[in-house]
């Protein structure tokens, strides 16, 4: 048998003292898709960065295509024929898309300047195969986070690696696009190239991976051939717990319809935007959930906006807590008692140098103010109770938060929003990047949160979360809001067609 | 994009963040120049001025580079000032020594920047601060707190005070071939692409696998190297080398990049509007000379340094509403 492409054997990887891995393994085979799975915090990313060349390992040999392979940083690795999406998107949303295609291999000519045109035709053609035409010249950052996640695995895909590397690819992607990508995964291994692939969403690695390995803790716990195993065997093992606890636990748990619906909290009257968003009506009570769903690109974020006061409204009337409400900026529409969690948590949502405890009690600190002094004793006991229900892994709470692995930064925004006790929360793909164990838990919080009578709006890319865990589904299509289903009652496949049906509709109507 | 024969200026600009305020405003006060005055468009006025706004132009050349990485350089004032002292001292050999020797201690002075931010991980604000200081004491030293008159015999002083085969100054030639090679550098060269990357994001450019720490070298030691350059203009045209001079210049040159439409923070910038901003701050000098001399008012230098205060304000404040109205847009 020929030898695997790489082989990294017991890593170890502490910071601060605090370790990360802990004799970790981890063998991909040439041709192969490669699985890799774990609980926020596992140690998934810390081990490609340090085989990638980002960090430097404590202990350890990782050999690479026949060779010992210690690089001292990304570019090393990238010249030896591994292609990395890191989980935090590597890529300079104010230059253009072409130059964050290109960057590092720009085609040249003569005297070594590069050549625009060959640039800008090239990425064009690397990006129709993920079925994007875009003004390829237009800053990257005024797209949206789906197509820059599309922009960075086109990038790794054009760099010819031997090893492409995808650190949870999918978070930010709709279904479409998600099958789009796995195309290009199943071509990529027809030609012979690996692919190393995160991800949380277990489905996902029963359709592409050939085998899984998974870790806890630091640690590799195990590897198996894909078909040889099952869902509940992988997440018994990423969480360290008995296989029949995870069968009788179900796999998502809002307990959707079950909700004492209250009075009404927001109304929206066929509200539109200049951003995308053309009709949208919607009713939310108090304890209730009310979910979003559509395609990317429905104006299911833009209706968000709208209603949190960053993008004016044209048309249309709202009505919040029995007043007219027409917020003009994000500030009038927190204190009116609404929150928003953003899709968007690297732009708009954390403060990487700030601590877990600053970043959490943000938006808390006029109410935690007692004479301009910070209650500090109060403060941490908000903290420390967060960090315990969410089960936000930090080595303590005034750890930087970019220390933390990326589905805990997640956990720290959205208790962020939860700790201000808005009256009624937009939560915009609140579960992304989190693990299994711990989407129970946000899910749960999200049903008791709603119980106290507060509402809560959610808009999420997964239908079975939608389906599970809102009391009612609003259909969004082209920024118009045509149809709503109730819980119980509604299936993946209810939805999946309210979506589709209506989208035949509306462009048969255009045609 | 220098070579496409189909060169959009407006897109150009678009796609790199500016604006066209500065070259409206710059077209306006010349156009307000040509009408008041009567010898504003003289030959002598134009290349007197671009004579005099050369070494200004250099610097915020060089400037530009360092704040599009989202650093910034203040040690350029008294590099210049060193290496006019420098350049003073190699006099006798001609310009074909003193000129390279200048340039060269600027850029070893801006290696010595180079070197503490990036290995010693230095801000940049205060390592450049350190060189500002040691680069001010050093011409000091040197030169015994004396200008230092130049050797008048040799040919250094042809180059600060004649015209290259009779046409243009020398010194306005040598900062149109700076320009020309920045540009392309910036526009052409992967090197520059990583300029402008490390500015949008430092981690994004490391984690792509870009040659972080060389594009941020080379940087700071241009900057150097173009304060280097300046203060051989400014023995070769006055000729002398003066350790006082350089006071304030590097406010000038950074507000002469952000007149342009370079963001501070870095990612975003151009050489052509860098330039457009440079001969705008000078040109309000100008046309206050020129107000001045007509006698309808009489502006002490305290006066226009108010003045062209204000009038920086304003256009910073032109060019900042319209960032802000790309960022609502996206
Ligand atoms: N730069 C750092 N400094 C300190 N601690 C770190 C750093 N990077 C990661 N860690 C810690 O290492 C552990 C593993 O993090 P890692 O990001 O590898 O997890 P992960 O498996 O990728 O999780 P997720 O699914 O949430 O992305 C976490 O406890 C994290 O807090
Ligand atoms: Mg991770």
């Amino acid at each position: 048998m020929a030898l695997p492409l790489l082989t990294a054997k017991s890593i170890d990887k502490a910071f601060s003292g605090v370790a990360a891995l802990t004799s970790a393994e981890l063998q991909i085979e040439g041709g192969e898709v490669h699985g890799l799975i774990g609980q926020n915090g596992a140690g998934k990313s810390t081990l490609i960065k340090i085989i990638t060349g980002v960090y430097r390992r404590d202990a350890g040999t990782v050999e690479f295509d026949g060779g010992e392979a210690s690089f001292i940083n990304p570019r090393e690795a990238q010249s030896a024929g591994i292609a990395t999406i890191y989980q935090e998107l590597n890529l300079v949303p104010l230059r253009s898309v072409t130059e964050n295609i290109v960057m590092g291999n720009e085609p040249r000519k003569w005297g070594g300047l590069i050549d625009w045109k060959t640039a800008n035709s090239q990425t064009k053609k690397v990006l129709s195969d993920f079925g994007l035409d875009l003004d390829v010249e237009r800053p990257l950052g005024e797209y949206s986070t789906a197509i820059q996640q599309l922009v960075a695995i086109a990038r790794a895909v054009s760099l010819n690696a031997k090893l492409v590397i995808m650190d949870e690819p999918t978070s930010s992607l709709d279904d479409k696009e998600v099958a789009v990508l796995f195309g290009v995964i199943r071509q990529l291994k027809q030609t012979g190239v690996s692919v190393l692939y995160v991800s949380h969403f277990l489905d996902e690695l029963f359709e592409v991976c050939d085998r899984v390995t998974v870790m806890r803790d630091g640690q590799t716990i195990g590897c198996h051939q894909i078909a040889e195993t099952d869902k509940f065997e992988l997440i018994a093992e990423m969480l360290g717990r008995n296989i029949e606890d995870i069968k009788s636990a179900g796999m998502t748990d809002f307990g959707g319809g079950e909700a004492k619906r209250g009075e009404v909290l927001l109304q929206a009257d066929n509200i539109g935007t200049d951003n995308r968003l053309r009709a949208f009506s919607a009713t939310v009570h108090r304890g209730e959930i009310v979910g979003l769903g559509g395609l990317l690109g429905s104006g299911r974020t833009e209706a968000a906006l709208a209603l949190f006061g960053v993008d004016q409204l044209t048309q249309g009337r709202m009505v919040f807590k029995g007043e007219g409400f027409e917020p003009d900026d994000p500030v009038t529409a927190i204190r009116s008692g609404l929150g928003l969690l953003s899709e968007d948590r690297k732009a708009e949502g954390i403060i990487p140098d700030m601590s877990v405890r600053e970043n959490l009690t943000l938006a808390l600190l006029p109410r935690l103010t007692r004479a301009g002094q910070i209650q500090r004793g109060r403060e941490r006991e908000i903290v420390e109770n967060f960090v315990k229900a969410l089960g936000i892994k930090t080595a303590d709470i005034d750890q930087p938060i970019r220390e933390l692995s990326g589905g805990n930064q997640q956990k720290v925004l959205l208790a962020r929003w939860l700790a201000t006790e808005p009256d009624l929360l937009i939560l915009d793909e609140p579960t992304r990047g989190v693990d299994v164990g711990a989407k129970l838990e946000i899910q749960s919080i999200i049903r008791e949160y709603v119980d106290r009578g507060c509402g809560v709006i959610l808009i999420s890319s997964e239908f079975e979360e939608l389906v599970e865990g809102a009391d009612r589904i609003v259909v969004l299509q082209d920024g118009y809001s045509v149809s709503e289903l109730e819980n119980p009652g509604i299936s993946e496949d209810i939805l999946i067609a309210a979506i589709a049906h209506h989208h035949d509709e509306v462009s048969g109507a255009n045609a | 994009m220098l070579d496409d024969s189909a060169f959009d200026l407006r897109k150009y600009l678009n796609n790199n963040g500016q604006s066209a305020g500065v070259w409206i405003a710059l077209v306006a006060l010349i156009i307000f120049g040509l009408l008041r005055y009567d010898n504003f468009g003289s030959a002598y006025n134009i290349v007197s001025f671009l004579n005099y706004n050369s070494m200004f132009i250099l610097i915020a050349i060089g400037m530009c580079f360092v704040i599009m990485t989202g650093g910034i350089d203040l040690s350029v004032g008294s590099v210049a000032a060193f290496t006019s002292v420098c350049a003073a001292y190699l006099s006798p050999f001609g310009i074909e020594v003193a000129l390279p020797g200048g340039v060269l201690a600027g850029a070893v002075i801006g290696g010595i920047n180079a070197f503490v931010i990036i290995v010693m991980r230095v801000p940049p604000f205060i390592a450049t601060l350190a060189t500002m200081l040691g680069a001010k004491g050093g011409a000091l030293v040197i030169s015994g707190a004396q200008t230092i008159s130049v050797d008048w015999s040799s040919n250094f002083t042809k180059f600060g005070m004649e015209k290259a085969f009779g046409i243009l100054p020398w010194t306005i030639v040598a900062t149109l071939v700076v320009f020309f090679i920045a540009w392309i550098v910036l526009e052409r060269t992967p090197l520059g692409r990583s300029v402008l990357a490390i500015g949008g994001s430092e981690e994004a450019s490391t984690l792509m696998g870009l040659k972080v720490n060389r594009a941020k070298a080379f940087v700071y030691i241009f900057s150097g190297a173009c304060a280097g350059l300046a203060g051989v203009f400014l023995a070769s045209s006055y000729g002398a080398g003066q350790p006082l001079e350089g006071i304030g210049w590097e406010l000038s040159a950074i507000a002469s990049v952000v007149v342009g439409g370079t963001l501070l923070t870095g990612g975003l910038g151009s050489i052509p509007a860098t330039l457009a901003g440079a001969l705008l701050l000078g040109l309000v000098f100008n046309i206050l000379n020129f107000e001045n001399g007509k006698g309808t008012i009489s502006l002490s230098a305290y006066w226009q340094l108010v003045i062209r205060g204000g009038f920086l304000f304003v256009v910073i404040l032109l060019q900042t509403r319209v960032i802000r109205k790309r960022q609502a847009v996206s």
